[in-house]
């Protein structure tokens, strides 16, 4: 079992980081031809990053959007950040300090997490428009969240696992050395679905993480008057004349 | 035709129940064989389409960022779901932005990515067929690329990319439609959009200076083709015959006698609008484009004025300096932007709004008003959507907004705002837009017209609002055509520079 997960984790870890590269790779090199910003597009690049930090921190569109689909989607995404960042405390030796800081929010934040996407699946079960819109992955994409998120509260309060093994694992793994994990159902469980969501990510619609930064509507600064702006295969047209 | 009905306002509005399949039968004429052909697509369905289609498709995601990364991104949230105007009309789900777009992301997965490629059911995935093809051609054709989805995305997802992209595989496979690519050929024939050939062009500005003597007693000029001119007037040619669109082009007219500017149309570019950006295709935009710099160059002016054209005013103000050098801030070897810049005068943005124009010359006080002139109309502002959400006006953002409305309240008593749910950035499209101008679509363009027609209605009930002041030439005949199916008066829309027109004093300069 030990090696299976190690090498299951080295796989998923591999696709995930090489995909993800890869994606980001083709999002950078794609040239925008024209500029596109959205109003209210701000006039300086200061404005950009501010418009982005709002956006990915925020929601701020979504926010001016939907407050249903804003409250739970934000929930969700809030409580995930701070339940991976408490995870940071199973890969590093001392922990840091912020991470033991945040360590009992993080423990809650599985239950908001937990609460986020169960109310982003019940709009997109009874709303009839966003039925309309759902695949069959959308569904099963909240599922995976939720049955990793259900799997980890379970072990947190409930079945509780050996967490020091738990970390002697992972620590192990960084260092190319296979320690032996706790024999525990919910943990394999844990496990098996994250390595999941490290493999789906690079190939799915997750890819809206690094996507939102590439986003020409979003990233733009709004000076086309007093700036040229001309893509390579655009610019071409003119060097044949 | 006569049997079009205007839809019943909402009591409360709500989001519309679903009515999956209500608009699958509206659908704008195909182009056919010679209107194809004259602007160099294929004359008809070509026999290979499935593969060319496809091809077309990794060649546009290879070349545009924000196809990429839209095709992708989606997550399904629903956020745009309930924000687009022939959705609220029409209630058809695939009218919903993201059903729109999920159209063709249907086909990117299937053959532009691994889940689809392996799962196709699972994410939504589907083979390119003929009914596909057809699908996309009836709803890709029901989106004016007005961007209010775009405003509500998370992502910043803007459905007018995935329309245009998707005309421009379907117009390469040899499936144009007719409206849009038989205008594109005239503009190229002829100069402009209406096909006004230039001795009638000459002939109907003389009458305009006719028309103007009688009413004010002052020589106002409408200058053609003279070169050492400082201002080029381009402007959309509705401008030049239409009706209230007439009442602007004498508005700026005024202005320019007023302020003592020299100004000149152009005979060969007598076109603002560039439906080379509703049909999304590169070459057809730049073509277009290139007139304005051509005309520039020979008359040899120092300014260019964009008339109240709303897409006409975002290829202008967005793409024109990309498109064609009409701007500033080109890189010292850029030969062919410094060739024109060096010609411009940079105290000036270029191009410029004739909005952008008129409020400079109020603010230096180089124009006078009898408002009391507009006092029989109670304004309101519809904020055209190329304008809104594709450009901006002034050196400050929202420009766009500000300055149409100072302008009107520097020339008249009476203004008063429509819901802001409806106005500035969140403004509903008129429901013409985007090469959608059409009788063939005129079910879809009255239905379209609900959300604005609705809160229209609140500001006539509560204010007495009798105007709608508008700074588009599709708004303009959109809403003339539409404002009569609704129950009110057709001659309620109007120019921003049909008020300043109404107002301004000329003679005392």
């Amino acid at each position: 079992m030990n090696t299976l997960f190690a090498i299951l984790f080295y796989l998923a870890t591999l696709v995930f980081v090489v995909g993800l590269l890869q994606r980001i790779r083709l999002y950078a090199n794609t040239p925008s031809p024209l500029l596109i910003p959205t109003t209210p597009a701000p006039v300086t690049q200061t404005g950009v990053v501010l418009r982005m930090t709002r956006e990915v921190v925020f929601f701020e569109s979504l926010f001016k959007a939907n407050l249903w689909t804003w409250s739970m989607g934000w929930l969700f995404h809030a409580s995930f950040a701070l339940v991976i960042m408490r995870h940071l405390r199973y890969f590093t030796e001392p922990v840091w300090g912020w991470v033991a800081l945040i360590q009992p929010f993080g423990m809650y934040a599985g239950i908001t997490m937990l609460l986020g996407l169960c109310g982003l699946w019940a709009r997109r079960l009874f709303v009839e428009r966003i039925r309309y819109i759902s695949t069959l992955s959308d569904h099963l994409m909240l599922v995976l969240f939720i049955c990793i998120a259900a799997s980890g509260l379970l072990m947190t309060f409930a079945v509780h696992t050996d967490v020091v093994g738990v970390k002697n694992f992972f620590l192990g793994l960084m260092h190319l050395n296979i320690q032996s994990l706790p024999a525990s159902f919910a943990l394999y469980v844990h496990l098996l679905l994250v390595s999941a969501l490290l493999v789906i990510l690079p190939i799915s619609k997750l890819l809206h993480a690094p996507g939102v930064f590439f986003s020409p509507t979003r990233n733009q600064t709004d000076n086309p008057r007093e700036k040229r702006h001309i893509a390579a295969w655009a610019a071409k047209f003119e060097s044949e004349k | 035709m006569a049997d079009i009905v205007a839809p019943a306002y909402r009591i409360i509005p709500i989001i519309p129940a679903l009515k999956p399949g209500a608009m699958e039968n509206v659908r704008s004429f195909v182009a056919n064989d010679k209107i194809q052909t004259a602007i160099g697509f294929p004359g008809q369905l070509v026999e290979d389409w499935h593969d060319k289609a496809i091809a077309k498709m990794g060649e546009l995601l290879g070349k545009y960022r924000s196809l990429r990364v839209f095709m992708d991104a989606c997550v399904h949230c629903g956020a745009c779901s309930d924000k687009c105007h022939y959705f609220i009309g029409t209630q058809d789900p695939k009218n919903m932005p993201v059903a729109r777009q999920d159209l063709m992301r249907s086909v990117y997965r299937r053959y532009f990515t691994l889940p689809g490629k392996m799962f196709p059911a699972l994410v939504g995935a589907r083979d390119l067929t003929k009914e596909v093809l057809d699908e996309w051609y009836t709803y890709f054709w029901q989106c004016s690329e007005c961007r209010r989805c775009s405003v509500f995305c998370p992502y910043g997802i803007d459905t007018a990319e995935i329309t245009m992209a998707a005309r421009e595989i379907l117009d390469s496979v040899g499936y144009g439609q007719k409206y849009s690519n038989e205008i594109i050929g005239k503009v190229h024939r002829i100069g402009n959009n209406l096909g006004l050939p230039g001795p009638a062009l000459a002939d109907t500005l003389e009458g305009l200076e006719e028309d103007v003597k009688d009413a004010t007693g002052i020589d106002v000029r409408f200058p053609m083709d003279v070169k050492g001119a400082e201002v080029l007037l381009i402007t959309p040619s509705a401008d030049f015959f239409a009706e209230p669109h007439i009442d602007s082009l004498i508005g700026y007219a005024k202005v320019f006698h007023a302020t003592g500017t020299s100004w000149t149309l152009s005979s060969m570019s007598s076109e603002a609008g560039n439906f080379g950006m509703f049909i999304g295709n590169y070459d057809q935009l730049r073509a277009i484009a290139m007139r304005i710099r051509t005309a520039a160059l020979e008359l040899g002016v120092k300014r260019i004025v964009i008339g109240e054209c709303g897409h006409a005013w975002r290829v202008a103000y967005s793409f024109l300096n990309t498109l064609t050098g009409i701007g500033d801030g080109a890189d010292a070897n850029d030969r062919f932007a410094q060739m024109l810049q060096k010609q411009l005068d940079h105290r000036y943005k270029q191009p410029s709004h004739i909005c952008e124009f008129t409020w400079d010359m109020i603010q230096d006080e180089r124009l006078t008003f009898d408002k009391e002139k507009n006092d029989k109309h109670i304004i309101t502002f519809h904020d055209s959507c190329n304008v809104a959400r594709g450009s901006r006006m002034g050196n400050y953002a929202g420009g766009q907004f500000e300055i149409p409305r100072n302008i009107i309240r520097a020339v008249a008593n009476n203004f008063v705002e429509m819901n802001p749910a409806t106005t500035r950035e969140k403004t509903f499209c008129c429901g013409g837009g985007g090469g959608l101008l059409t009788d063939d679509l005129l079910e879809l363009r009255v239905k379209g017209a609900l959300p604005r027609m609705e809160v229209l209605q609140n500001v006539v009930d509560e204010h007495s609002v009798n105007f709608m002041a508008t700074i588009c030439a599709i708004c303009k005949a959109q809403f003339t055509k539409i404002m009569p199916i609704y129950g009110f008066d057709r001659r309620m829309v109007g120019g921003v520079h049909q008020l300043v027109s109404n107002a301004i004093r000329l003679g005392d300069k």
